[in-house]
């Protein structure tokens, strides 16, 4: 494959309000390559749900895109709207919501629903399209697939529902896939059945996903590559086993001290004070140097580190060294 | 130590049929929803017990059980030697006094249209008794100021709410905790406050826990006695070191597995089968054989009894 | 998706007049010009009403004040006979026709608010109550509302208004009119409330907060009056406002089929039924210009309630 499947560059989204305009995403930037899982990971008010929608053209009013870009394979798509933008999701891109239910239409068979999707978007007869449905279903691991095409959504169980949704967004064969908390509504077991499909149809298709959650456990096990945001900015991008096992950003190192694990016992945890600034009140420089105990002067000041300006991996003047372990 | 909280063979059944018209023109027969089945537990004074589970595991009916919210189809509840159900009411309520709550949804659990002083007095107010200064001093103690106690819910974040909820709390002087998914609706660095101030308020006064939670590390940390539920039955309990070098129940074994781990980069595992069958109608015998993969033909047609392996109780044909 | 909802806070604390004008339903309020012009409707008419006495150049329930040589004078000219000019015409026994509309207007207020006060009252009681209580008693409540419900508002009211006429004593009848009047437009209306009020308590009642008071031993009637009913009166003031233009047309409706306020104590409804028997004979200013202040007074009263509506659903906003 050459180039990226999806290439978001500076992309910034503004909502305006009557106190001012607000940024939940501001100024990020990545690449996702075919076959690829890039876990966008953050807390509540981060802006990663916000990023997955602006590349799936899902934006609610008033938030819209102000500068950057969003490429698909080369082409730029942030323009888009009307039809060309419904052309374009479901054959190009396929979506992964929470809450199955969202997704689904509860009027209609999921049979139909499925065969609906691959005839506008594929060139094939009505005969292929449900024989391509079946293998869809089937595909995602609902047993019984044959029969349960004349199912309704609400016949199915929410991890059987969720699979349904992912066949739904396959099923007209898209490079790119943007799946939002797709298992923070599901129990343990199912939410491990979930993730390892979604794996192996990344690696079986070439799919590139885009994977946003809160969840670094999720993260840790799904993605190739983890974008960490806060305060609507890329605070850290690299490798899962580089973030994870070495995080240079000291917000990203707080995180993971701070996830009770199975090595800890009764000790104190690990805490970061405070909470992320409301995005009305994100301060001058580093947003995260009001609760960083690295923070020196200059995180206090414009500019503010970011990805570009510092190393490209973390968005930070004083990042953890690699043989620095961070205090437990 | 004695037992403050003692379930002896807990039952729940929640009625689940259709309204009466529907049954009689449908001829449908009556329904109901075992959520909590035959459920016997001991809590020890100033320990931290954790209820485990899934969805609809009956972990939260439990902590309503206990709190008196939802009343118990069979089996008793006994606190501070005070059984519950058969009990003169007055004693009852007395016993439920030093029992508080925390729950999941810190979004929910504040009245909107309360201030946040008015919030927290709410326990001893409703007894008459004075509440001079007593939210602010509360406030401090789990971490925010005097001067929120003028303040409305929604000027505060999720963390906050948590610890505003923590103090209402412990208002009335409480011996025993039931917290309810108390940090599944917040994000992680805060989370981790929450839990610290938790310990700590539990050192300082020397507070007893029912936690119930679905998150595995969180409940690791936090337990010291771990019980875990699948559809409304207590399938393992045992001491927390115990529980995760050994667990003995397929079941528990399966929740272990599939918890995601941070440490688990690429982990290819093969991911557990089926999913957690309907309650209403729940498999004869073991309710875990259909998933199980060391189910025999005795799963299928006996429910197994508690059996004591060690300091662990599990609830298996086959658990060694 | 909680990135969504991007709360917004104030930081300082100013007064309560400041913070009231920095709400968000002041600033919606502000940059709704269908909301500011009905308003400034509804303000001009209900003050011109409470201060009709004076307001009004005449005093048209005064038989000494009152000249019949002054009888279909038109607006804006000089009566024929005396002389004598009135802005808004005069009627067949020479009342000033802007008066007698500022004092029925007064009454037409008078038996709005207090029907839909009467309403609120009772349905916000029995929402509750069937809400929060559940079961047959929920089932008891919603079902007569119901069967109330499957006749027209106006029949009922009539049918209220028959039955209270048939058992007062013919000398109290219209002293009793208007109350009577009020009691028909009241119990005809109180459904709305009701059923609005229920689903609201249904879904605080499940709330964690609500659990949490049971749990500290909050009683029932405590639980109801001090953490839901605060909770639930959003929907209820929007219900109110929109109710009161309705009881305004439900009570001129009455009148004008001579059912309501009696012509001794005329209503806008009564004024409009008095004016359309001079439609057709060329006096049609004693019907339009009742009729018009109806109007004007029951659309600027929908429409703040069409805005409130919105302002007040956090979907909308």
């Amino acid at each position: 494959m050459t180039g990226p499947v999806l290439s978001v560059r500076d992309l910034v989204v503004e909502i305006p309000t009557r106190r001012g305009v607000l940024r939940p995403v501001d100024r990020v930037s990545y690449d996702i390559a075919a076959g690829e899982i890039l876990g966008v990971v953050g807390e509540s008010g981060a802006g990663k749900s916000m990023t997955g929608n602006a590349v799936i053209g899902l934006l609610d009013r008033p938030a819209r895109i102000t500068a950057g870009e969003i490429l698909l394979t080369g082409e730029p798509i942030h323009g888009l709207n009307g039809e060309a933008l419904r052309r374009l999701r479901g054959r190009r891109m396929g979506m992964i919501f929470q809450d199955p239910l969202t997704s689904l239409n509860p009027l209609l068979t999921v049979g139909d629903q499925l065969t609906e999707t691959i005839l506008e978007h594929l060139p094939v007869s009505a005969a292929e399209a449900r024989k391509r449905a079946i293998a869809a279903l089937e595909e995602v691991g609902i047993p019984a697939a044959r029969q349960r095409i004349g199912s309704y959504p609400h016949e199915f169980s929410g991890g059987m529902r969720q699979r349904v949704v992912i066949a739904l967004a396959l099923c007209a064969e898209p490079e790119l896939i943007v799946a939002d908390e797709p298992t923070t509504a599901l129990d343990v077991s199912v939410q491990a059945q979930i993730i390892a499909l979604l794996k192996r149809l990344c690696r079986e298709r070439g799919v590139a996903v885009m994977l946003v959650t809160h969840d670094m456990g999720v993260i840790a096990e799904a993605a190739d590559r983890v974008a960490v945001m806060y305060a609507g900015r890329l605070a850290e991008l690299g490798p899962v086993r580089e973030v994870v096992g070495n995080a240079r950003h000291p917000y990203t190192a707080g995180l993971m001290a701070s996830t009770p694990s199975a090595s800890g016992g009764h000790r104190r945890l690990r805490q970061i004070p405070g909470a992320m600034p409301r995005l009305d009140a994100v301060p001058d420089g580093c947003p995260f140097h009001p609760r960083c105990e690295r923070a020196e002067a200059r995180c206090r000041q414009a500019p503010e580190p970011m990805l570009q300006t510092c190393d490209g991996r973390a968005a930070c003047w004083f990042p953890v060294v690699a043989d620095e372990e961070v205090p437990a | 130590m004695t037992a403050l909280i003692r379930l002896e063979r807990l039952t729940r059944d929640f009625d689940v049929s259709k309204p009466w018209l529907n049954r009689v023109i449908e001829r449908l027969p009556r329904e109901t929803l075992r959520a909590v089945s035959d459920v016997s537990l001991e809590i020890p004074a100033g320990s931290v017990y954790a209820l485990v589970g899934e969805s609809g595991s009956g972990k939260s009916t439990i902590g309503r059980i206990v709190a008196g919210l939802v009343r118990a189809s069979g089996g008793t509840v006994e606190i501070d030697g005070v059984d519950t159900v058969s009990a003169a009411p007055a004693r009852v309520s007395e016993v439920r006094r030093e029992l508080q709550m925390i729950f999941q949804d810190p979004f929910a659990s504040l009245n909107p249209r309360w201030k946040v002083r008015r919030i927290i007095a709410e326990p001893v107010a409703v007894r008459g008794e004075s509440t001079e200064g007593l939210s602010e001093r509360l406030l401090e103690q789990v971490g925010l100021s005097a001067a929120d106690a003028n303040k409305y819910p929604h000027e505060f974040s999720g963390g906050q709410r948590q610890r505003i909820c923590i103090a209402r709390a412990l208002a009335s002087n409480p011996k025993i905790i039931i917290c309810d998914e108390p940090t599944s609706a917040l994000d992680v660095s805060v989370q981790s406050q929450v839990l610290n101030l938790m310990s700590d308020l539990r050192e300082e006064l020397g507070l007893t826990y029912l936690f119930i939670s679905h998150d595995l590390t969180v409940v690791q940390h936090m337990a010291d006695r771990i019980g875990v539920l699948y559809l409304g039955a207590l399938v393992e309990e045992a001491p927390r070191d115990r529980l995760f070098a050994e667990p003995k129940h397929p079941y528990t074994q399966m929740l272990f597995d599939a918890a995601p781990r941070m440490d688990a980069f690429g982990r290819e595992v093969e991911p557990p089968k089926g999913e957690i069958p309907d309650a209403i109608n729940p498999p004869p015998g073991c309710p875990y054989h259909p998933r199980c993969p060391m189910a025999t033909e005795v799963c299928w047609t006996e429910v197994p009894q508690t059996r004591h392996i060690g300091e662990t109780r599990v609830r298996c044909h086959h658990a060694e | 998706m909680s990135d969504h909802q991007v709360e917004l806070q104030t930081r300082r604390t100013p007064g309560r007049f400041a913070r009231a004008w920095d709400s968000d339903l002041a600033y919606s309020f502000r940059r709704t010009p269908v909301a500011v012009v009905s308003a400034a409707v509804v303000l001009i008419l209900v003050l011109s009403a409470v201060f009709a006495p004076l307001v009004a150049p005449y005093d048209p329930f005064d038989p000494a004040s009152l000249n019949l040589m002054n009888g279909f004078t038109p607006p804006g000219q000089p009566n024929a006979l005396t002389g004598e000019t009135f802005f808004l015409g005069t009627d067949d026994q020479g009342r000033d026709v802007f008066s007698t509309i500022l004092y029925g207007m007064r009454i037409s207020l008078f038996v709005g608010f207090s029907a839909v006060l009467l309403a609120m009252v009772i349905g916000v009681v029995f929402g509750l109550l069937a809400g929060y209580v559940g079961g047959w008693v929920d089932s008891f409540i919603m079902r007569i509302a119901d069967i109330q419900l499957t006749f027209p508002a106006i029949l009922v009211a009539m049918l209220i208004f028959g039955i209270a006429k048939g058992i007062t004593p013919p000398e109290y009848r219209d002293q009793m009119a208007i109350w009577v009047l009020i009691l028909a437009i009241g119990l005809s209306d109180w459904v709305q409330f009701a059923r609005v009020v229920r689903g609201a308590t249904l879904v605080e009642r499940s709330r964690d907060y609500v659990l949490a008071a049971r749990l500290v031993g909050q009683r029932p009637f405590a639980i109801m009056i001090r953490h839901i009913l605060p909770n639930v009166l959003n929907p209820v003031l929007v219900i109110a406002t929109i109710s009161l233009a309705l009881a305004i047309i439900a009570e001129a409706t009455l009148s004008f089929l001579g059912v309501g306020a009696p012509p001794t104590r005329p209503s806008l409804g009564t004024l409009i039924r008095i004016g359309q028997g001079f439609m057709f004979s060329g006096e049609w200013w004693i019907l339009l210009f009742p009729a018009a202040t109806l109007l004007a007074l029951a659309l600027a009263i929908n429409l703040l309630g069409d805005w409130l509506r919105d302002a007040l659903n956090p979907r909308l906003r």
